[in-house]
């Protein structure tokens, strides 16, 4: 069967106006953004043409829709492809190799989280392993996420207004009370968690665009608040001068206090900076693998199973009995935990917050890389991560086209694999026996 | 109990749903008895479906008294009083819909497990027991994975237990629904055209799962349905809405010569011979 192969008569001219459209297209998006360019000259600003460079623009886009489309249609289809239709293989996307070798890339990765900052070379300087550090707050953000909008089925766009509660609620915790990060840690969590539980209640009978709008004004609320009530947060200013975490009470500083330990004297090393950093990215990495390990175990938990039921229809659960507003609500407020003990990481590392760190663009990166990464998918998150805040490093030397290329990357992907890099979902249970047909669910949305 | 040694499982009185302006069902009473099928039927718009979801708690009714009795417990549930979940939760009535309503991506096993939510929910101790793996979670997961299993061999899905149930035959995703609602452990099963869409064969195995639940469970079974071969075949007691009124009330034999039903059904037309023929095509 796989033999058989059909190649469809090109038609050439369709493909010629197809590729004049998308030129007609770039014409009109360039002419003003490429092809015109603000100078000074004496006297104010002038323009300075640059046809050559719409020309050429104009040109590749014409002949890049061209050759697309042309190996678009002479690819050559395997019979085989047209069994399961076009949207039952965009389910599947990342399924196989999930399947296959999820489990080694998940351990390889996992290895080489943890011996990265000894393998050496590149991987152990200290702008490598800041990278890292801030590449795995997202990943443990998108992790949080994940509960609430990849199993939930509730689509938050204020996530980040949890990430700021955890990050001030440390900040002042620790400035005016001298509590510890350790002491704080779990209290930040609990009232970040609260916090869902507030934005919960009013939104329990929303769904889909609408939830969505609130919880973008959710977010911004919080940000506007942090932002004006300047008595205790500081407004602008932010908060500095915030306490480093201990490694169990012992201090990361050069300077050995009178009657106690440093890390360094405590372990008989030599000071060096990099003790700090390489802990923190050890913390984070903690906290991150916390949170998978919570997700992963209570996917297979009657609550995880409730979260995607809610998701996949709520009225079926009500008619099972299930509680859709404690569901709903304990959603809300474990995902928003996570984002809590995120943000107080975040506000020890910096030792610096404003409201700045959380504007709605933070909440649309993080809310990005659950989509990207396949909704509900725990490495998606991880590879998404990577992709999205490490790329964007990667791309540092790119200067004023970085965004462009991060756009670019974005529109690719969802071109490629509309349902996210992975968004294969393994069943949470599964019935044993000879006669049963292979694992196959995941064919659905995951 | 009655006379006959019957039990009343569920006793509606003066059930009246208005819509607005819109008076969907009008001083409907009726019973349902354990251990029968009872079918409700009548043309399109009825009132049927609104029925069973003012049943089921997804209408609030505007008049009435839906009392439900199980059976050995002595215990009255007013479900009119009761919030949506808390009727399947607590007082046991479980329910298919007229448009399935599985969970797509979850697969058939999954499905069926997670119809015994409330009964994990509290062997993990809301999440704690769970979360740590101790044995009697294990213990009561194990026990809810047998029953999902023993419904799956009754409806002939046990070969599909780890398919995605959205990727499922119409047929089999219809008895899948069954089978999900039957694993709450309802005494009041409520199916809303579950042979909709089958073909001859499949509604005759659809017709033996429902005996066979009646007989082998004790729980009474609350039946929408507009295939006649079905309602004539297993009901054991059947009631007719025409326009949200109840017009007959009786078992097949007297409700298939009911002149109020057939007027209901064919209309006042004259030329009763065409219209019956359609009839049989539509309902």
């Amino acid at each position: 069967m796989s033999e058989v192969q059909t190649r469809p008569r090109v038609e050439i001219a369709a493909l010629l106006k197809e590729s004049v459209v998308a030129a007609l297209v770039a014409l009109g998006l360039t002419v003003v953004m490429v092809g015109m360019k603000t100078v000074d000259q004496p006297g104010g600003l002038g323009l300075e043409y640059r046809w050559n460079w719409v020309a050429a623009a104009v040109a590749s886009v014409f002949i890049g829709r061209f050759l697309f489309a042309l190996w678009r249609e002479t690819r050559p289809r395997h019979a085989a492809e047209r069994g399961p239709s076009r949207q039952q293989r965009m389910l599947t996307s990342g399924g196989d190799f999930i399947r296959k070798f999820g489990l080694w890339f998940s351990l390889f990765a996992l290895g080489f989280a943890i011996a990265m900052p000894f393998l050496g070379g590149p991987f152990s300087t200290r702008y490598f392993i800041d990278v890292a550090t801030y590449v795995t707050i997202y990943i443990m953000l998108g992790w949080g996420l994940n509960i609430v909008v990849g199993l939930a089925g509730l689509l938050d766009l204020g996530y980040v207004a949890f990430y700021a509660v955890g990050a001030y609620a440390y900040a002042l915790l620790s400035t005016h009370f001298g509590l510890s990060f350790w002491v704080v840690l779990p209290l930040a969590g609990m009232m970040a968690a609260s916090f869902g539980m507030m934005l919960g209640f009013p939104v329990l009978r929303l769904r889909g665009d609408y939830l969505a709008i609130v919880t973008l004004g959710f977010g911004e609320i919080i940000r506007i608040i942090l932002l004006n009530w300047y008595e205790l947060t500081g407004g602008p200013d932010g908060i500095s001068g915030i306490p480093r975490p201990s490694f169990f009470g012992l201090d990361f500083s050069r300077r050995v206090p009178e009657n106690g330990d440093t890390f360094h004297t405590f372990f008989g090393l030599d000071y060096s900076s990099m003790h700090r950093i390489i802990f923190l990215y050890y913390l984070i990495l903690a906290l991150a693998l916390i949170t998978n390990w919570f997700t992963l175990r209570v996917r297979k938990l009657p609550i995880g199973r409730a979260w995607e039921a809610l998701r996949e229809d709520e009225i079926a659960c009500r008619s099972l009995g299930i509680n859709p507003t404690n569901t709903k609500l304990t959603a809300f407020s474990i995902g928003a935990m996570f984002g809590g003990f995120a943000g107080s990481f975040f506000a020890t590392r910096q030792g610096f917050i404003s409201p700045e760190s959380f504007t709605f663009i933070e909440s649309a990166v993080i809310l990005a890389i659950v989509v990207l990464g396949g909704l509900g998918s725990q490495i998606g998150v991880v590879v998404a991560s990577v992709v999205l805040i490490g790329g964007t490093e990667l791309f540092r030397g790119l200067e004023e086209y970085r965004m462009l290329t991060f756009g670019a990357l974005m529109v690719a992907i969802m071109v490629w694999k509309p349902r996210g890099l992975f968004s294969f979902r393994r069943p949470t249970v599964i019935l044993e026996g000879k006669k049963i047909v292979g694992s196959q669910a995941g064919e659905g949305s995951g | 109990m009655n006379a006959t040694g019957k039990h009343a499982l569920l006793t509606v009185e003066h059930l009246t749903m208005r819509f607005g302006g819109l008076l969907a069902i009008n001083d409907v009473s009726f019973t349902a008895w354990q251990k029968e099928i009872t079918a409700i039927i009548g043309p399109n718009g009825a009132g049927k479906t609104t029925v069973f979801n003012c049943l089921t708690g997804f209408y609030q009714p505007t008049v009435g008294r839906l009392a439900l009795t199980p059976p050995d417990s002595g215990r009255l549930f007013l479900l009119e009083r009761m919030e949506g979940f808390r009727i399947a939760q607590q007082a046991h009535v479980a329910r298919t819909f007229q448009n399935i309503r599985l969970f797509p991506a979850m697969s058939v096993l999954e499905n069926l497990v997670v119809a015994q939510h409330n009964e994990l929910m509290r062997a993990s101790a809301w999440t704690l027991a769970g979360l740590f793996g101790l044995k009697r979670y294990r213990t009561a997961e194990k026990k809810a994975v047998e029953r999902a299993s023993y419904w799956l061999e009754q409806t002939g899905l046990i070969e599909l237990a780890n398919t995605s149930a959205g990727s499922l035959p119409y047929g089999d995703q219809r008895r899948l629904e069954i089978a999900r609602a039957m694993c709450t452990q309802p005494v009041l099963l409520c199916l809303d055209e579950p042979a909709a869409g089958l073909n001859p064969k499949e509604s005759a195995e659809l017709n033996e799962l429902l005996l066979r639940i009646r007989d082998d469970h004790g729980i009474g079974i609350l039946l929408i349905e507009h295939d006649m071969s079905v309602v004539m075949e297993i009901s054991d007691h059947i009631i007719v809405l025409d326009y949200g009124c109840k017009i007959s009330d009786g078992d097949p034999e007297f409700i298939r010569n009911d002149p109020r039903v057939i007027r209901a059904y064919l209309g006042e037309d004259e030329d009763a011979e065409t219209a019956a023929a359609t009839a049989g095509d539509n309902d």
